[in-house]
């Protein structure tokens, strides 16, 4: 659905994206990951047509973005990073208005507003100046104009940001319920969002491309090994050993006052390991997956670090 | 066309949200009114004066007398006030990155300007048509020629319209709204005063800085002389001013 292929877009001296090359399903979400000044919003503006690119080519659903821009924009729906709202104007006018320059027919207008002002919960506000209304608000009137021609493609920079932690949540939903009919990039830097509601990831650091797939193909290209935390009623070191005889393990370690027993990675010791315990009475408080987390997949991506 | 219209109406609806539209109406129908008042003012002492003597009396003329006059001074106010109507027109849509918005919509650039251009048309029309209720005094207990009249008012609508193109540009420069304004303030005094200029320099330099400067072209109009080569001058600022504002916009894109 989305394709950019050896991307490159330069300020000045300044290059901002450097060879960049992805792609995205139709259907999926992905998430735009990377540090600031990274290049994502750049990158986003690229796709939208906000913004020309230095070289390269971008295609959305088919449409070359720097040949057909009216077709892209046309199917697409942009949320950038700084909402853009006219103050002056009350939110279901601001919403006409969008409407109006996204070449929704007059007929299909009005209902076009209503849907997305009930989608993004904003019957209470509708006939408020947007001067006037809160952050929060603010943030899901740019969803709502984003989603009122009922795009294919959406990007979304940073939706999440300034709201509080049940907005949050909400909106997260929201673009849940959207996936399947539409393709969505969202860039953010909360992480946690990512493994919530994202397909897969296209990581970037100062305007190159670090990795991109789904995120378990992710995971498991940056670890060889898989492993669990244990915590038992009584430690010591003496039974350390005692792990390393059961079949499969190959390193056991302490860690806190649990341990760190790890195999290599394609078979699951989980099932012996509990039975050697629970036979010999050890008493298992805790047992958890040391499988990588967004946070330790990101930090090894844009360090570089494989293991 | 929907979509230059989809502009034009939010412009307008912005203009008249916000006192800007009011302010700049208001002074402008004030300042009008005290300068027709105070040229009838004095055509009336002026013509009790030539009472005395008939050939003279029959020589009084408001075309003539009041209407250019009035005319000039009201090209002043909206030489002030003019700024004031284009400084945010792009200015603020950057400074609140309302531009992405615009600009990730399936409409043209040409559309966005033309929209907005008219908009500001707009409240110069309603300027110009609320000052015209004044005149009204003129038919009432004088019997003035109306075509003259008329004509003048084309010649004020035109420079408006030529004032508007080049702020429309300037605003499209930056992002600070004063900026702007001062800019556009500066290049229509000197448009408006090159004539000046035109009486120390000789031959063909005074021509062209006479074709240039406006009021050489504002004041045929306002003795009610139409002349095609001076709609033609006005309109062409108006295409020059909106070309330019294209090309600004353009490039900012690609840099």
């Amino acid at each position: 659905m989305i394709e950019v292929e050896h991307l490159f877009k330069k300020y000045g001296d300044l290059l901002a994206v450097q060879d960049l090359s992805f792609a995205v399903e139709k259907g999926h979400i992905w998430g735009l990951l990377g540090p600031n000044a990274a290049g994502k919003t750049t990158t986003m503006r690229i796709l939208t047509g906000y913004l020309p690119a230095t070289d390269g080519k971008a295609t959305v659903a088919g449409y070359d973005v720097f040949e057909q821009p009216n077709e892209v924009k046309r199917i697409m729906g942009y949320l950038p990073e700084n909402v853009p709202l006219y103050p002056e104007m009350t939110v279901q006018s601001f919403l006409h208005f969008v409407a109006e320059i996204k070449q929704i027919p007059a007929s299909e207008r009005k209902k076009a507003v209503e849907k997305s002002i009930s989608l993004s919960t904003l019957e209470s506000v509708r006939g408020r100046l947007i001067k006037n209304i809160s952050r929060g608000f603010r943030q899901r009137v740019g969803i709502a104009q984003a989603l009122i021609h009922d795009p294919q493609v959406l990007i979304l920079d940073e939706p999440t940001i300034g709201l509080d932690p049940a907005q949050i949540i909400e909106i997260r939903q929201l673009i849940k319920n959207l996936k399947g009919e539409r393709t969505i990039i969202l860039s953010t830097h909360i992480l946690a969002e990512v493994t919530q509601t994202c397909d897969g990831v296209v990581i970037i650091n100062e305007g190159k491309l670090m990795a991109s797939g789904s995120l378990d193909v992710l995971t498991a290209s940056l670890q060889k090994r898989d492993g669990v935390f244990i915590r038992l009623r009584e430690g010591g070191e003496e039974k350390i050993e005692h792990f390393q005889n059961i079949p499969g393990v190959d390193n056991v370690s302490t860690r806190d006052d649990g341990y760190c027993i790890e195999w290599t990675r394609g078979k699951d010791s989980r099932d012996d390991i509990t039975r050697y315990i629970v036979e010999r009475k050890w008493g298992l408080l805790e047992m958890r997956s040391l499988a990588l987390g967004i946070e330790e997949l990101y930090l090894r991506v844009i360090t570089g670090r494989t293991e | 066309m929907s979509n230059v219209w989809a502009v034009c109406k939010k412009e307008i609806k912005s203009y008249f949200t916000s006192p800007i539209a009011y302010v700049a109406l208001t002074v402008f129908l004030f300042l009008f009114g005290l300068f027709f008042q105070s040229i009838i003012l004095w055509f009336n002492s002026y013509s009790m004066q030539m009472a005395q003597n008939p050939y003279y009396l029959q020589q009084m003329n408001i075309n003539q007398m009041v209407y250019p006059s009035l005319f000039h001074n009201v090209s002043i106010v909206l030489l002030f006030l003019i700024p004031l109507l284009t400084m945010r027109l792009f200015s603020e849509e950057k400074k609140m990155k309302t531009d992405e918005l615009l600009y990730t919509s399936p409409i043209s650039i040409n559309q966005i300007i033309l929209g907005k251009y008219l908009a500001s048309l707009f409240v110069l029309s309603v300027m110009l048509m609320l000052s015209g209720i004044l005149s009204i005094f003129a038919f009432v207990y004088g019997n003035p020629e109306v075509k003259p009249i008329l004509v003048g008012y084309l010649g004020l609508f035109l420079m408006g319209a030529a004032f508007l193109a080049i702020g429309i540009f300037y605003s499209s420069l930056t992002e600070n709204q004063v900026v702007s304004a001062a800019l556009a303030f500066g290049t229509v005094i000197v448009l408006l005063i090159l004539n000046w200029a035109s009486i120390a320099a000789g031959g063909t330099l005074k021509e062209i800085l006479n074709y240039i400067s406006f009021t050489q072209h504002f004041d045929n109009m306002t003795k009610g002389i139409l002349d095609t080569t001076d709609i033609v001058y006005y309109i062409s600022f108006v295409f020059l001013g909106l070309f330019l504002t294209h090309s600004v916009i353009q490039s900012r894109r690609w840099r």
